[in-house]
């Protein structure tokens, strides 16, 4: 039962929608046939994430993690999160996972907020494709200044947030059965 | 299929691959550690897919234009932003309608921040982004990314007329 429950936003979602294909049968079937297309753009993405982000967390010590992005990691782990966030394909929504995982394993979370920023901004085949439809100055300009943006704001937030929101990423329940206790890496 | 899918799916089970090669147990931890993942966020997931869905409908490309078409003036800027924030599409068709309102006379400030906040600011993405990041780190997180949009659509515009 409580797991259906976990499930209502989206049951309430999918009751607009066939209320929608009652209503105006072409714009409902129009909503189903992009949802099917969300569904596709979600499943070329998240499995592999998911499944390379398994294997990680029981292969890389978490040692490793924290030498090269956690807390001592100075600006060398900046610069590192940028690159990862920028080498990254696919929506935003497919680093959500990573970030658990990272901070799971000890990446510090300022590098972590870059991280996010980098993956939802500098994406490199994105910025390629920016530069042949906006021009040069408007796709560099904007890749620079949300360089020194993206520093700035995750800055700000990991000096508001305190300790308690910052661990909220790394509860176990993201990844751990649910109900069950489990011994975190 | 993209080129990018192709080579995601082929590393994460050229992984898969190696790692069962070098320990079995440690791979069937793995692939539960993953399945186990998946499956606790996947009523945020299918929630907000089901969101992009009706947001796609209902703010469709052409309906962006005719929203950004609204003037250059302060008051479409801010519409654009609102825009840019709530809808979630991909590159490939954001950029060309971007260039499009470009040449049909768009205020360059106000394509920028159409951008830029489509790209940071993530509205129907937000139920996930608590789920992971929890409330207060996730409303910080987009609030500034949308302040910090309009900064960067500012600067774009001073630049590229400059």
């Amino acid at each position: 039962m409580s797991q259906l429950r976990r499930y209502r936003l989206f049951f309430a979602i999918v009751l607009v929608d066939l209320v929608v294909l009652v209503i105006r049968p072409d714009l409902g079937r129009t909503i189903f046939s992009h949802s099917w297309d969300v569904v596709a753009q979600m499943l070329a993405i998240l499995p592999p994430v998911f499944l390379l982000l398994g294997l990680l967390d029981v292969w890389v010590p978490r040692e490793t993690v924290m030498r090269f992005v956690g807390e001592g990691s100075g600006v060398r782990g900046t610069i590192l999160s940028i690159v990862l966030g920028a080498a990254a394909a696919g929506p935003l929504y497919g680093a959500f996972p990573v970030a658990h995982t990272m901070s799971r394993k000890g990446a510090s979370y300022f590098n972590i907020i870059v991280f996010i920023g980098a993956w939802s901004t500098l994406k490199i085949p994105m910025f390629l494709f920016e530069l042949s439809s906006l021009g040069t100055r408007f796709a560099v300009t904007r890749w620079v200044v949300n360089v020194v943006g993206i520093i700035i704001m995750a800055a700000l937030i990991n000096r508001t947030l305190d300790q308690s929101d910052k661990e909220c990423l790394a509860r176990p329940e993201l990844s751990a059965p649910i109900g069950g206790k489990r011994q975190g890496r | 299929m993209s080129s990018s899918t192709i080579i995601l799916y082929a590393v994460a089970l050229g992984a898969l691959g190696a790692s069962f090669a070098a320990d079995r147990n440690r791979t069937r931890m793995a692939v539960r550690k993953a399945t186990q993942s998946f499956m606790n966020v996947l009523p945020e997931f299918v929630a907000v897919l089901g969101l992009v869905g009706l947001m796609l409908t209902f703010i469709s490309p052409s309906m962006i234009s005719r929203l950004l078409g609204t003037g250059s003036g302060p008051f479409g800027f801010i519409v654009a932003s609102l825009v840019g924030s709530i809808t979630l599409i991909p590159g490939f068709v954001a950029f060309p309608l971007a260039a499009t309102l470009l040449n049909q006379g768009a205020g360059v400030a106000q394509v920028a921040v159409f951008v830029s906040t489509l790209m940071m600011v993530g509205f129907v993405t937000f139920p996930l982004e608590r789920k992971y990041f929890g409330r207060r780190a996730a409303l910080l997180r987009n609030g500034m990314a949308y302040v910090y949009s309009l900064v960067v659509a500012l600067i774009i515009g001073a630049v590229v007329l400059w």
